[in-house]
């Protein structure tokens, strides 16, 4: 079994989390306080509870002052004076597009007879992201209440939390919370008497990534296959069962409860704060969660400010790169950013960092990381192949462009590639996804991103790999069929 | 349709009955149901949508439509009793996913996708199961394994196959 523990001694002010087991916690610990890397003045909040016994249970979440901060929100703010100060901390969504909570809050429309849903996204399934599924596994209780706060807000008066059917885990802690909340006269009709009704379900996914996408993950809600919607209008005029909807990522609402519990002042001293010059730019504040994998010594969840260096995540907290390898290139926050190279790697992770370097954003901010000896071919096969299964569909320029980028990847993994075939794969990365213009939803913008940065950050790599493997035919321009499928595994 | 012959037990029908008021419409009942079917059929058949849709007051197509965007579910034949997701998207591959996954192969004696002739394990090569951290990583049934080594792997086989058996 998998156990999470705060390694790291308190007089540090920091808890690192680290998967450990056995002797192992020993080891590791002994590691990581004799490393003498400098102290870093910041306290978890969202993985405060991880690692505690029982974190998982209402009587454990009680005791270290849960629910609180949704007995003092409903009985001393009004609906709208919430939605302010989420709107004043510039909270921005955690899922991936990083889009002001508060400002999609406030599109509801005023005064609506209702019903308003609120949906909670919890299909996380981009890879390398696991952060939701620590918090649900280990912490239901702060999603739920943050769930809780957030509907309040908005009006909602019933809201379905969307797990993808990979946590079967996350599914039985939340049920338990729901029923443990339910019980304690936190969900259910008029929550602790302040005349405020709600209730929570749980909707399990079937394995598919695009539930993750708010419209498809409405549609799927809703009964029907996970087809992104065209918008606007948007969900919070018309969104579930065509009503207003407001669907917020798990670690977002948890970060509401902070913020309610701790005021806007202590968000907005953590983070990078908005460029002076940006009037668009709402700045990148508050706690994060990242999540480390790949080719590090200690992978795990970690809590951290937003705007931490990629370089420190993984030194510091990952414990380096592992067998005392070199760096080649990170994910900086799920597959569909894209790679950052070992010399990028001071880029701070905050919303705008990953897109300084070229990269779709900062995503989910879950990193993985790769080694020296892995190669960009078999990374760009393994992305394309990711985003090949997962099309919807829908969209010509997504299903057809993801599709032929992993049959040329396929070619090139097996020995016949052609110098050409970068160029074509280029042009599909250019082509799909909502910037270009000519899909739905942002599935083949994530699609295009790992195919545009690898192959213009190690074009080099990729040319030489064509070229050795395909002695023959790797200046060929003219069309080359297929090949079999049978020809590469998987 | 008679009573003799129907696919859907009693208590398939009230657990499915159950979520009625979890939802406005019945359509948006189609995916738990189709989890609750699934649970008790190991696959969801062509009669088992009719019933479903008959449940429901919704055409057949409605449900059939729901049913096959999502790759989970299965109608020819019912999966194994033991049905393992081995992740070989990027975390997991990078730490050797790849060969562990022909290595399990190997073991199992199928490809993935397919079932053991016993019928004791279907094997899928899953994209991400969100165990990252923990990669190599597997999910069989309800059960996720992390950390997988060659051995690792062929104890877990083992203890499956004296569990399922």
């Amino acid at each position: 079994m998998t156990v999470y523990i705060a390694a790291i001694p308190a007089r540090r002010r920091e808890r690192c989390l680290l998967r450990a087991s056995g002797e192992g916690i020993a080891r590791r610990f002994r590691s990581a306080a004799l490393s003498g890397l400098p102290t870093m003045p910041y306290q978890n909040v969202l993985l405060a509870n991880v690692g505690k016994p029982n974190s998982h249970t209402l009587a454990a979440y009680l005791a270290s002052g849960g629910y609180s901060t949704l007995r003092k929100v409903l009985k001393e703010k009004s609906p709208q004076e919430v939605v302010e100060i989420v709107r004043a901390s510039n909270l921005r969504g955690r899922g991936g597009a990083g889009f002001p909570t508060g400002l999609k809050w406030s599109f509801l429309p005023d005064k609506h007879p209702g019903p308003i849903y609120f949906c909670v996204n919890a299909d996380e399934s981009e890879p390398g992201t696991f952060v939701n599924r620590v918090q649900m596994e280990h912490d239901p209780h702060q999603v739920l209440e943050g769930t809780i706060i957030s509907c309040y807000a908005t009006g909602a008066s019933r809201a379905y939390i969307y797990i993808r059917y990979e946590y079967p885990l996350c599914w039985k802690r939340m049920q338990a919370a729901i029923d443990e909340a339910r019980a304690a006269g936190y969900l259910g009709r008029n929550i602790l008497g302040s005349g405020f009704s709600l209730e929570v379900y749980l909707h399990r996914g079937a394995g598919a990534y695009i539930c993750g996408e708010e419209t498809g993950l409405i549609e799927s809600i809703e009964g029907r296959r996970a087809w992104p919607r065209i918008k606007p209008p948007f969900p919070a005029v018309e969104g579930l069962f065509r009503k207003p909807t407001v669907v917020n990522n798990v670690e977002t609402v948890a970060c509401v409860k902070h913020i309610l519990e701790r005021g806007v002042a202590w968000f907005k001293s953590i983070g990078t704060p908005a460029d002076p010059n940006d009037p668009r730019d709402p700045g990148s504040y508050g706690p994060k969660l990242f999540g480390i994998s790949g080719h590090v010594n200690r992978p795990g969840c970690y809590e951290a400010p937003l705007g931490i260096s990629c370089r420190e995540l993984i030194e510091r907290f990952a414990g380096g790169v592992w067998k005392g390898r070199k760096l080649k290139a990170v994910v900086p926050g799920g597959l569909s950013t894209g790679v950052i190279t070992a010399e990028e790697i001071d880029t701070p992770m905050d919303f705008s960092g990953p897109l300084r370097v070229g990269c779709l954003g900062l995503g989910t901010g879950c990193l993985i990381v790769l080694d020296e000896t892995y190669s960009m071919v078999d990374f760009l096969y393994n992305s394309c192949r990711f985003f090949a299964h997962e099309s919807c569909g829908q969209c010509t320029p997504c299903r057809e462009g993801t599709h032929w980028a992993l049959q040329m990847l396929r070619r090139i993994k097996a020995g016949r590639g052609r110098i050409k075939d970068l160029d074509l794969l280029l042009e599909i990365g250019d082509t799909i996804g909502i910037l270009p213009g000519t899909t739905i939803c942002g599935l083949a913008d994530g699609a295009a991103w790992p195919i545009k940065t690898a192959i213009r950050k190690f074009r080099q790599e990729f040319e030489d790999y064509i070229k050795h493997t395909n002695v023959a035919g790797w200046m060929e321009t003219q069309p080359v069929p297929a090949l079999e499928q049978s020809a590469v595994a998987h | 349709m008679c009573t003799a012959s129907r696919l859907l037990s009693d208590q398939t029908i009230a657990a499915i009955e159950e979520l009625f008021p979890c939802y406005p419409t019945r359509q948006a009942v189609v995916l738990p149901a189709l989890h609750i079917i699934n649970q008790q059929l190991g696959h969801v058949p062509p009669q088992a949508v009719e019933e479903l849709a008959t449940l429901l007051g919704l055409a057949p197509a409605q449900i059939q439509d729901t049913l096959s965007f999502y790759g989970f579910f299965k109608q020819d034949k019912p999966q194994g009793k033991v049905r393992i997701w081995f992740c070989h998207s990027l975390s997991c591959a990078a730490r050797g996913a790849e060969e562990l996954l022909e290595h399990l192969c190997a073991t199992l004696g199928i490809r993935p996708g397919q079932t053991t002739p016993d019928g004791m394990f279907t094997l899928e090569a899953a994209e991400c199961l969100g165990l990252c951290d923990g990669a190599p990583a597997m999910l069989a049934n309800d059960t996720v394994y992390t950390d997988l080594t060659r051995e690792k792997l062929d104890q877990i086989v083992q203890s499956l196959r004296s569990t399922a058996s």
